[in-house]
């Protein structure tokens, strides 16, 4: 008791929260971590982590539930408790960056579905000033769209896209959660001009999805933890407002950087096309 | 008041919205998806719980749609009982109150 604690403010999607700790150590692997996310903005929310308990690693899927007003969120290898009206929440664990990963992912679902946005499997990068994004299961070639972007594209992830509503349609952030390609992304936004499903195939091809599709796509490749039907709905909601102002497309390419060259010239030609309403 | 009364209405736990002319159902509870059609459509926007299905058939599905009405009760009633297999409808012999979807 009494141990100074220490905290670090990691600025992810525009949404500072600090992380606090009694341990150097832990402050120092975090702050590693999350480097290029750090902030010195004031915090809106924060977590407090408690490092002084021994879980075992787990691949156990994550629990989050809602418990009167607050949420728990637990795995093997954590446990969480977040008021979200204090904006204040505790996490027990070990100093490992994958249990602060996951709980942090968590967090972030729970407060964009609050707020209209969402986490989607997806990479995403700037190009021309836009954002597009490019979702699909493992293996349908997320991190391959990154590795073939041009020098001029800034890649804001290769696997958990960030997204929030704003005046004109939706942004994309960058976010420290990496994939295979095992960088973060920039700690950038731009606005979202494209998603495209991807598919690999013989050549590269854009087409369109029916509204139903691009909704049940997109809903299947968010990333949402909680067992909660109010916040599903949201999410439902949101999803459906995310399809009707944002351009949703199948993109099978073949992997090579001329598929980038489809991505602009998309880019080109939409920008008068309007969306479904 | 007419025998045999069908009332529906929709679920709480459900989330809906219109799409490019489509109506797209959520059911919360189990995250099942469905699109509706024109005709689902009109049935399911009228499940207030207090208006016999009988007479969403006549005013709504028969008045807008040109279909047979025998035919159109029966088609009613077989889409009324997959969405209520689905937990996206309701449905009682009795006057229903109904929850708004989101």
């Amino acid at each position: 008791m009494g141990a100074l604690r220490k905290s670090a403010c990691v600025e992810i999607g525009a949404i500072p929260i600090a992380l606090s700790t009694t341990e150097d150590g832990f402050l120092e692997l975090l702050s590693r971590r999350y480097d290029g996310f750090l902030s010195s903005s004031r915090p809106e929310f924060e977590l407090e982590f408690d490092l002084s308990v021994t879980y075992s690693v787990s691949d156990a899927d994550v629990q989050v539930q809602r418990d009167g007003d607050e949420w728990t969120m637990q795995r093997g290898d954590f446990r969480a408790h977040w008021d979200p009206r204090a904006g204040r929440g505790t996490v027990r664990q070990d100093a490992n960056p994958y249990s602060l990963d996951t709980v942090l992912r968590i967090l972030h679902s729970l407060i964009l579905a609050e707020r209209g946005g969402f986490l989607l499997h997806a990479a995403s990068a700037i190009c021309d000033r836009q954002a597009f994004l490019f979702s699909g299961v493992s293996g349908a070639g997320k991190t391959t769209m990154t590795r073939l972007a041009p020098p001029d594209v800034t890649l804001l992830t290769d696997e958990i896209s960030y997204l929030r509503p704003g005046a004109g349609g939706y942004a994309a952030f960058g976010t420290p959660f990496a994939g295979e390609l095992a960088r973060s992304g920039e700690n950038c936004s731009a606005p979202v001009s494209a998603l495209f499903f991807l598919e690999q195939g013989p050549e590269n091809r854009i087409d369109e999805l029916a509204s139903g599709e691009a909704v049940r796509r997109l809903m299947r490749n968010i990333l949402f933890f909680a067992e909660d039907q109010i916040l599903v709905q949201k999410l439902f909601v949101t999803a459906c407002d995310f399809v009707a102002r944002v351009p949703i497309r199948r993109l099978t390419f073949y992997p090579d950087g001329r598929v980038w060259d489809e991505i602009r010239n998309f880019a080109a030609d939409a920008e008068e096309v309007p969306q479904h309403a | 008041m007419p025998e045999n009364c069908t009332y529906i209405a929709r679920s709480s736990a459900i989330a809906a919205r219109a799409l490019a002319g489509e109506m797209m159902v959520m059911n919360s509870a189990d995250s099942t998806f469905f699109t509706l059609n024109e005709v689902a459509t009109a049935i399911f926007q009228a499940a207030d719980g207090r208006t016999p299905l009988r007479e969403i058939v006549r005013d709504r599905i028969c008045e807008q749609f040109d279909v047979d009405p025998g035919q159109a009760q029966a088609d009613a009633e077989q889409f009324v009982a997959e969405l209520s297999g689905h937990g996206i409808l309701l449905v009682s012999n009795q006057p229903l109150s109904s929850e708004p979807a989101r």
